[in-house]
């Protein structure tokens, strides 16, 4: 009984998976819509095949963006964030204008950071790194700004200094909240390098989609989009690993097991 | 001499003149080894008391002197046990205990070469609060009860001269409190430092200590000593004798006074 609901919960998201590429099937086949409107799954994948070599090289572009920009947002957001949530003054200086800053539509920036940067990678690595990096800033701000106060008080009380605070406390306390922050984080960078290349780029996987669907090519469009899909989500598995090998060593297993083992 | 010297001080959180005065004119000296309770209403300023004592707040008005030396930062040995346990959930029990000797000299300048001693040492102190077995378990692995244990553990682990308790037992159904309490007088008895108990349990104020203190409503002035001339090892059966229970009458007594007041 529980191999056989373990196994169930493995192949879950490969049936849904399945199921949703059956109904897109059905669904294309059943109302006879062109392929120059919607390609079936058949059809893409047979794109897929045939165009990969410029499909890998661009992937590989906008993956290579993708990184660098969320570099950028690892190094400055966890700065930002540790500063903003340690020090009263700089939250108070700080904060409020990356909330304003973050209300900003960044796909509505790119074609000022082409006017400024010209067509090209450097755009959307800042697409990347300004849509990813505030929930980075806000995590990382809050692990440090919500460390108990008993916790200061012990450490102080031992003789500790500022910097002890943070060795022994508020870093390995702020990790967690990091890693949570960087799985967003991931994602965001990637749909900010892809939004730039679509608005204003020469290369990458939104270049192929930019130019795909000009030409009315949609099998090549759909075959870019499950590119982008399996990169994304690629991306995020990696950072859910490492958020869960972190997690699982501090804490408690999560309540939803019990919710399951209740019923 | 007096170990613990507190001076006619005053303490004001927030401005001068707006700010709550959490404590007033508290006078009292504790001698070297002394096992000292601290009872009041809530809100009365025991935790402040005790975060005077140690220099984590600087008073308003009047002196705390500690050996003699006037405490103007925070001292660098207490132990110090909390309310909440306060277990960091990264690291397993035993590293939670050897924390303190991460921070404290000279302790943390030997930590490679006393790795052994030291991790002997944590064991020795789980073993003491009947923790043995669990120095690799995870902290949520313990329940409320087993963590206090071992945040005492933590407490005591550097050989600290002053132990501060800030009612480390009060979330603790009452078996358990009972035991801890034991626990603790066999510690005291074993490791000579000066505790200060927050509580507000009479029963465990007049059980564990030398002295009791009740301390009035905010703002918290100390109205009440009382010396507990009650035989040690003191035993559960201790708490119904005729003498234990009319020291508990007489402070609760006094409390009631206290909050009114
Ligand atoms: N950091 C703080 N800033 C401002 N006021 C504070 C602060 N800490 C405590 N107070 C105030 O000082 C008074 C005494 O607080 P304290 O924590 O010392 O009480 P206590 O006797 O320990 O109470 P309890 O028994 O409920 O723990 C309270 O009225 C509280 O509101
Ligand atoms: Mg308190």
């Amino acid at each position: 009984m529980r191999m056989r609901s373990m196994l169930l919960a493995r192949a879950a998201p490969w049936i849904s998976a399945a199921l949703l590429v059956l109904v897109w099937w059905l669904g294309v086949a059943a109302f006879d819509v062109k392929s120059y409107i919607m390609p079936t799954p058949g059809e893409t994948l047979a794109s897929l095949v045939r165009h990969w070599r410029p499909l890998a090289a661009n992937g590989a572009i906008t993956l290579a963006t993708t990184l660098v920009g969320f570099s950028a947002t690892l190094v400055f957001g966890t700065l930002i964030g540790m500063l903003v949530g340690m020090s009263r003054l700089a939250h108070q200086a700080i904060y409020p204008l990356l909330v304003a800053f973050n209300s900003v539509p960044k796909a509505a920036l790119v074609p000022i950071f082409v006017v400024w940067f010209g067509l090209g990678a450097v755009p959307a690595v800042i697409t990347a790194f300004l849509l990813s990096f505030f929930p980075v800033v806000a995590n990382v701000a809050l692990a440090f700004s919500s460390i108990e106060p008993e916790l200061v008080d012990l450490i102080r009380s031992l003789g500790g200094s500022r910097r002890d605070l943070m060795v022994k406390i508020g870093i390995p306390r702020a990790l967690p909240y990091l890693f949570a922050s960087l799985k967003v984080a991931i994602t965001l960078a990637f749909v900010g390098s892809i939004i730039a290349e679509v608005i204003g780029g020469n290369g990458g996987i939104g270049n192929v989609m930019l130019v795909a669907s000009s030409n009315f090519d949609m099998p090549l469009v759909f075959a870019a989009l499950s590119v982008v899909g399996v990169l994304g989500t690629g991306m995020y598995a990696l950072f859910e690993l490492l958020d869960r090998h972190w997690a699982s060593r501090s804490a408690r297993p999560s309540g939803l097991q019990g919710i399951e083992n209740a019923s | 001499m007096s170990f613990i010297e507190i001076e006619a001080v005053d303490l004001i959180y927030g401005e001068e003149r707006t700010g709550t005065l959490a404590v007033s004119e508290a006078s009292l000296s504790i001698r070297h080894g002394e096992f000292v309770a601290l009872v009041g209403p809530s809100g009365c300023g025991k935790s402040t008391l005790l975060k005077l004592v140690a220099g984590l707040v600087r008073p308003s008005a009047g002196r705390i002197r500690v050996e003699g030396a006037e405490v103007t930062q925070p001292l660098k040995t207490v132990g110090m046990a909390f309310q909440n346990p306060t277990l960091l959930p990264w690291r397993t029990i035993r590293d939670n205990v050897l924390l303190p000797l991460e921070v404290v000299e000279p302790y943390r300048r030997r930590l490679r070469q006393d790795r052994a001693a030291n991790r002997a040492r944590a064991d020795a102190l789980l073993e003491a609060v009947g923790l043995s077995g669990f120095g690799d378990r995870m902290p949520w692995q313990l329940s409320g009860g087993m963590q206090q244990r071992a945040q005492l553990c933590r407490a005591l682990v550097h050989q600290p001269s002053i132990l501060l308790l800030d009612e480390p037992f009060a979330a603790l159904d009452s078996f358990t409190k009972e035991e801890l309490w034991h626990v603790l007088q066999d510690l005291w008895s074993r490791q000579s430092c000066t505790i200060i108990l927050v509580t507000h349990e009479l029963r465990e104020a007049v059980f564990l200590a030398e002295t009791v203190y009740v301390m009035s409503a905010r703002p918290g002035r100390l109205v009440k000593r009382t010396d507990v001339r009650v035989a040690r090892p003191r035993t559960l059966e201790t708490t119904f004798e005729p003498s234990f229970v009319g020291i508990v009458q007489d402070l609760r007594h006094a409390i009631g006074a206290a909050r009114c007041a």
